[in-house]
């Protein structure tokens, strides 16, 4: 089916990773990286085409969730500054003062 | 208590030799007389980075998934779930319901056995107070460890005031309870056994399955004699209820084991379990208990009112925190492998790393029988407030979040018969699901780093070094 071809399941992976670096706080954003290429690695073999399409509204669903979480985790984070692992990149820098409020509404999925 | 005070003056009466290293060392020392041996609370500075967090013991963040669960709950689904006559009571019921039955899929239970409470403390309190009171007419004796949580301590101290009997039962050196020695304990006019699953302070994972399991035959002839009797009198048409009275209730506080290792309360044969929503990533203010059907388990309600809850806890479930507490529990059973492997290796890293850097490091509790998220390591001749301080870049704590406040060592600490001195020189690290390599792997360099200048520091490791056998000092002269 096209909806679980190997290009889109690729594309779908990528533009997890990609939503997953912009989490602001440095613990759920390395647990969803982290998670998401673990569970595409376990996930890499499974020919079954149900389980397939299962696997990747789950994975839509995730990307969903990390869009809009992603808001909701910038607010309390103003100004937030963790210790510089000497490993890591980025921490928290960046985040401005002036990010006005946005609340989330999940029911529409968009930004109200 | 007598080495810090030793160790302190022998410092200061060192101050009159000159000696670069010691004159840092009694700054430091000072700093230590100053600041009273309790780490003061006070505001993060400008660009003070925060520290690394690793409680996860005392506490869990957030999973963003729950939070998403949540958020409808807080902003549009505003509704009492016990409103019956509008849609906005209904959604709201329905979404608590079906957080029920994800709570209780996680504990192999049925969805009609769970209750919602405020937190574990309210559940154990709502389990020891509640059975205790309701099987009073014949029952008397309540049976606990030496190690539980403050809450379940206190509660059965309060029973021992109402006159109950209340047996605390030592714990091993490595922390678990032994069996014999339980079974012994239990009486005929027993009524509840109250056992904690995973201790928060040392991780050790009590035989949780062999108590239930052993409790159910050493009664279970008791049960057939009474199903016996009861077919013999139900003929006479004497009612059978009081027939079917199970012989001793078995509460476990599982606040620190669900979601981290697999419950079935079936296996088990567990009749009560505390559930605490903020230990398995999920919101804080929000806990249930487990109440077994088959065979019923009747508890004296603690709080009245509307008759919420089967009337067994009144009072407007908090939907937002319900649903939130529903949505930890279904991703903790999804992740239950992962998180648990994740952690493992973390665990192993921090423990095998930090005793080959540096000696006279004891892990406290079973090697084997533990939770590996929670790791209690008590460094020899450091103190542990200082090891604290001087790591004040990782959110760590010794002994558990409701004791730190005191100056005695931790109960637990003390029921496992450690020396005094590596009570108060132990430290607890929680790893959890947000742990990366690279916090672990700083903490582990901060930590030797620190214990290495602490004990640097320490008159009493130079006469280790030297050889002297400190136990067989005689320290008072008079």
């Amino acid at each position: 089916m096209a909806a679980s071809s190997r290009e889109h399941v690729l594309s779908l992976y990528r533009l997890l990773l990609k939503e997953s670096k912009k989490f602001p706080s440095y613990n759920y954003r390395t647990y969803a990286l982290r998670r998401v290429r673990d569970a595409f690695r376990e996930n890499r073999t499974v020919e079954d085409p149900k389980v397939v399409e299962e696997l990747v509204k789950r994975a839509r669903d995730g990307l969903a969730l990390i869009q809009r979480q992603k808001w909701s985790s910038i607010i309390p984070t103003i100004g937030l500054r963790q210790v510089k692992l000497p490993a890591c990149t980025a921490s928290v820098s960046g985040v401005h003062r002036c990010v006005c409020v946005r609340v989330c509404c999940s029911v529409c999925g968009g930004v109200c | 208590m007598m080495n810090r005070t030793l160790s302190r003056k022998l410092l200061g009466s060192m101050c009159g030799i000159s000696n670069p290293r010691l004159s840092f060392a009694q700054s430091a020392v000072n700093t230590v007389q100053r600041e009273k041996e309790l780490i003061k609370s006070r505001e993060l500075e400008k660009d003070e980075p925060r520290p690394l967090y690793m409680d996860f013991q005392a506490t869990t963040p957030m999973d963003p998934r729950v939070l998403d669960a949540m958020l409808p709950y807080q902003v549009n689904y505003y509704g009492n779930p016990h409103s019956r006559t509008h849609a906005y009571g209904w959604e709201s019921e329905s979404a608590m319901e079906k957080a029920r039955k994800q709570v209780a899929d996680l504990i192999g239970a049925d969805p009609r056995e769970i209750v919602f409470t405020s937190g574990a403390t309210e559940s154990n309190n709502m389990s020891i107070k509640g059975v205790a009171r309701f099987y009073k007419a014949k029952k008397k004796h309540i049976v606990t460890t030496q190690t539980e949580h403050k809450c379940v301590l206190d509660s059965c101290r309060i029973m021992e005031a109402e006159g109950f009997d209340v047996t605390y039962l030592p714990v091993k050196n490595n922390g678990l309870i032994d069996l014999k020695q339980l079974e012994e304990t239990i009486r005929p006019d027993t009524s509840l056994v109250s056992i904690m699953t995973v201790n928060n302070e040392i991780g050790v994972k009590q035989p949780i399955k062999e108590i239930g399991n052993s409790y159910y035959q050493h009664h279970s002839l008791n049960v057939y004699l009474r199903i016996f009797i009861s077919s013999i009198s139900i003929m006479f048409l004497i009612s059978g209820h009081l027939c079917r009275s199970k012989n001793v209730f078995f509460h476990t506080d599982a606040a620190q084991a669900v979601g981290k290792i697999p419950i079935n309360v079936n296996d088990w044969k567990v009749d009560l379990m505390s559930i605490s929503g903020h230990k398995l990533y999920g919101p804080k203010g929000i806990g249930a208990l487990y109440l077994r059907r088959r065979p019923r388990i009747r508890i004296e309600p603690l709080q009245s009112g509307g008759g919420q809850e089967r009337g067994l806890r009144s009072g407007t479930v908090p939907t937002p925190l319900a649903v939130g507490l529903g949505a930890a529990c279904e991703i903790a059973q999804q992740e239950l492998e992962y998180d648990h492997k994740h952690v493992t290796v973390l665990a192993n890293r921090l423990v095998q790393k930090i005793m080959a850097a540096i000696p006279d490091v004891v892990l406290n509790g079973d090697p084997d029988q533990r939770y590996p998220g929670c790791v209690n390591l008590s460094f020899a001749y450091v103190e542990g407030e200082s090891l604290l301080m001087a790591l004040k870049d990782v959110a760590l704590s010794s002994g558990s979040a409701c004791t730190s406040a005191s100056l005695e060592p931790s109960y637990v600490l003390r029921a496992i018969g450690t020396d005094e001195d590596l009570a108060h020189s132990s430290i607890r690290f929680g790893i959890g699901r947000f742990t990366t390599e690279d916090e672990v792997d700083y903490t582990v360099e901060k930590c030797v780093q620190q214990v290495k200048r602490l004990r640097e520091m320490s008159p009493l490791w130079e006469m280790v070094q030297e050889g002297i056998d400190i136990k067989s000092i005689k320290w008072t002269q008079h």
